[in-house]
């Protein structure tokens, strides 16, 4: 019979996943509009069962939208230029610009701020580039939340079942106390599907490697002038965007 | 004759005598013996009962209709009801932190190493399969799939 | 030595009763907190650290000045410190102890605590503050009971002591630094982001801690028959004034550069905090209160008068407490935090459940400072009778 020990040896990754030595996002804001991105954030919080306040099972448990900015949980949300990228705004920008709503999520930095200071590993970077997340290792410490420049971060203030009303049961949902934040779809990568919000974008978002040179991602750099959110700091964010 | 020097530390002098009793002994043993009766209140609360073992039943949908042959879980039956927990416990860390997520099992058959979406996609009673034992033994356990 | 504490006054019963039902009241509300959730507090996505962290921050520095009385003593033989190096010692144990449960009730999923030890990561301040925590309550501890029990047996303390007397030293100032590195080291706090915040923490916590200290032995010599002496507290509000006027120079050291700069990522929390931000200001008339009233304490801890008169220099140590509790306990972790990263403003402010529960953490903390205390100077009168 087999020994608990020797189960290790027996999982491997599914051959069919999509891998890359570089995951990397370009955001294409000339090709997302109000519905696609949406569209895009409704994917992501549909499948991984990100509560809405807003909407609970039980009426009875509605939050009003005061708290609910408190309690909050979202993996890719949208945000004003000015608050995308503040310290940025310039004096004659185009009115595009500022009507455009930026599609924020984690930008899965390469030197990620968040990974630095968690005390657990319950935070960690992958060989790929994937700010990953285990949130049966997370204490709820949220030194991550403090060290994350971006506000890609949230965590779990209360139950946050009551305030799932579709829940897709094949993926789990999160208990009282732990943090969370996009993952890049890790789960669906390992299945050889893209992203949710990627697919979901109509071809505004693209992942790809950053260290293939054929790569689509590659390829949109090379093309275009891209921007990313505060490079400053050193962290080295993931997500580009074409303006 | 030199004078010993005076130091803040070391040992000077003899030790204090320290007398040997039990004050309130009495109060003491009456209370180290309530104290181990109390602790020891489940063992002996029990003695004499007998609770009826759990009884997990497999006739979900999806194991009935299995051919006879093939109705076995992805490793032997012993196994699973021993080491499920190592298992699972095991799969979680190599999914989440390695993105190993294909389990094979001895006789060579893959599996998506997942609670929720193969375990039980067949184990899809769980207050019938699960709870019988979990809830038995572990009442306040809050244990659920997802 | 311990029973000392199980004997006493009807007074000091009643103290212990009054604490411990305050603890009780907190340990209850606790159990809700677990039940729901950390939403039963006033923090946030955006405000995620709150009063918790803040009392945690401001106790270690109350902790760390223990070092304070023991230094003189030990490093410059002062021997009138040594009448009332067992206070301060245990004054730190009782604030490490308030602070490791400050941690606790902060935490999302306390179960997992061990999961810092399962996993160590040394990458991690938060890693490094639980070993100084951990290991300053442990010095702390051993190095007061056995000075206490040598006394009691009119013996020289054993020589063994030597070298943990000698590292608990060096180790004070070090929890304190260790504990601004968890918000000096962070990109997108402006706040935080400043070389200068740990000589900032040390110098709060010298002038808070002494000043309690001060406090706390005025109470004694009023309540028991162990005086702590005219002298020791004359030393300690010199100590006091030192801090907290080097405290003040640090924080217009902190204006200048902030505002002479013009770095917006760095002023606007100076400036919600003192003027308010997009019309929200909850903290303004507090951290007015708290800079105005820690300027002036510090001059008037300059005069002489001031100082020698016990009545005076109780109402300034008071005052040195309060302000340095409201710019380390209210603003420091709620300035940091606001604006966010996306410069909006979401205010915080500690919910009633969340302020029970931080009483009830501050009444064990006391808890554990009475009996000790009680321990101490039934020692002391002993010795003298």
């Amino acid at each position: 019979m087999l020994a608990p020990g020797e189960l290790e040896a027996k999982l491997a990754p599914n051959p069919k996943a999509l891998t890359a030595k570089r995951w990397a996002m370009v955001v294409d804001m000339r090709k997302l509009d109000e519905q696609t991105a949406e569209k895009c954030i409704e994917a992501c919080h549909r499948i991984h069962n990100v509560p809405d306040f807003e909407d609970p099972i039980d009426p009875k448990d509605k939050v009003d939208p005061a708290e609910k900015v408190r309690w909050e949980v979202k993996w890719i949300w949208k945000e004003k230029y000015e608050h995308a990228f503040p310290g940025q705004a310039e004096v004659a920008i185009p009115e595009k610009i500022h009507k455009l709503n930026f599609l924020l999520l984690c930008n899965h930095c390469d030197n990620p701020p968040c990974v630095r200071v968690c005390p657990t590993k319950a935070t960690w970077k992958r060989d790929d580039g994937v700010v990953m997340m285990d949130q049966h290792r997370c204490i709820g410490c949220r030194y991550c939340m403090a060290a994350c420049p971006y506000g890609a971060r949230s965590f779990n203030w209360r139950n946050p079942r009551p305030f799932i009303k579709s829940e897709d049961e094949s993926y789990p949902t999160r208990e009282i106390g732990v943090v969370e934040k996009c993952t890049l779809c890790a789960e669906r990568l390992a299945k050889g599907q893209l992203p949710a919000c990627v697919e979901a974008s109509k071809g505004a978002l693209t992942v790809g490697d950053l260290n293939d040179a054929k790569s689509k991602v590659r390829e949109l750099l090379r093309n275009n002038f891209t921007i990313r959110r505060k490079t400053q700091l050193g962290s080295n964010p993931q997500v580009y965007y074409i303006v | 004759m030199k004078e010993p020097v005076k130091s803040e530390f070391g040992t000077v002098g003899e030790k204090p005598k320290v007398e040997k009793k039990i004050y309130n002994r009495n109060l003491i043993l009456a209370g180290i013996i309530a104290f181990v009766v109390l602790i020891t209140f489940p063992i002996w609360n029990l003695q004499g009962k007998s609770v009826p073992p759990p009884d997990p039943k497999l006739d979900t949908p999806v194991i009935q209709k299995m051919p006879e042959k093939d109705r076995k879980c992805i490793e032997d039956k012993n196994y699973m009801r021993n080491y499920h927990m190592q298992m699972l416990d095991n799969w979680r860390n190599q999914v989440v932190r390695n993105g190993n997520r294909q389990y094979t099992s001895l006789s060579g058959k893959k599996y998506t190493a997942s609670l929720q979406n193969t375990c039980l996609e067949c184990h899809s009673n769980k207050s019938q399969f699960c709870d019988q034992c979990h809830l038995k033994c572990w009442p306040r356990a809050s244990w659920r799939p997802n | 030595m311990f029973e000392k504490a199980l004997v006493g006054t009807k007074r000091y019963f009643g103290v212990l009763g009054f604490l411990l039902l305050l603890s009780g009241i907190g340990f209850f509300i606790y159990l809700r907190q677990l039940d729901f959730g950390l939403g039963i507090t006033g923090m946030s996505r955006d405000v995620s650290w709150g009063f918790y962290i803040a009392q945690f921050t401001y106790l270690v520095g109350v902790a760390a000045s223990a070092v304070m009385v023991v230094l003189p003593l030990y490093l410059h033989n002062y021997k009138a410190f040594g009448r009332i190096a067992i206070l301060g010692e245990f004054l730190a144990v009782s604030a490490v102890s308030m602070c490791l449960l400050f941690i606790i009730v902060d935490l999302g999923k306390p179960s997992r605590l061990f999961n810092v030890l399962l996993h160590p990561t040394p990458n991690s301040v938060l890693f490094w503050d639980m070993i100084v925590l951990n290991g300053y309550l442990f010095l702390n501890i051993v190095c007061g009971w056995t000075v206490l029990q040598a006394e009691r047996n009119e013996v020289p303390p054993p020589n063994w002591l030597k070298p943990f007397i000698y590292i608990a030293i060096p180790w004070a100032p070090s929890i304190h630094t260790v504990t601004a590195f968890l918000y000096a080291g962070l990109p997108g706090r402006g706040y935080w982001l400043t070389a200068i915040m740990a000589p900032r923490f040390l110098s709060s916590a010298f002038a808070a801690g002494p000043a309690l200290l001060v406090l706390l032995c005025l109470l004694v010599r009023k309540y028991t028959k162990f005086d702590p002496g005219r002298e020791q507290i004359q030393t300690l509000a010199k100590i006091v004034t030192y801090a907290i006027l080097i405290n003040v120079f640090f924080f217009f050291c902190e204006v200048f550069t902030v505002f002479y700069s013009q770095i917006p990522d760095h002023m606007l929390h100076f400036q919600y905090l003192f003027a308010g931000l997009e019309g929200k200001g909850k903290l303004v008339p507090l951290m007015w209160v708290s800079i105005v009233g820690m300027t002036i304490t510090a001059i008037l801890l300059i005069i002489p008068s001031v100082r020698k008169n016990e009545t005076t220099l109780a109402v300034a140590c008071a005052a040195v407490v309060v302000t340095t509790w409201i710019d380390k306990g209210m603003g420091l972790i709620t300035g940091g935090f606001v604006p966010n990263p996306f410069e909006g403003v979401t205010e915080y402010f500690p919910t009633m459940p969340e302020a029970l529960i931080t009483l009830g953490v501050w009444a064990i903390g006391f808890l554990i400072l009475t009996m000790l205390y009680k321990i101490a100077v039934s020692i002391k009168e002993e010795i003298r009778a």
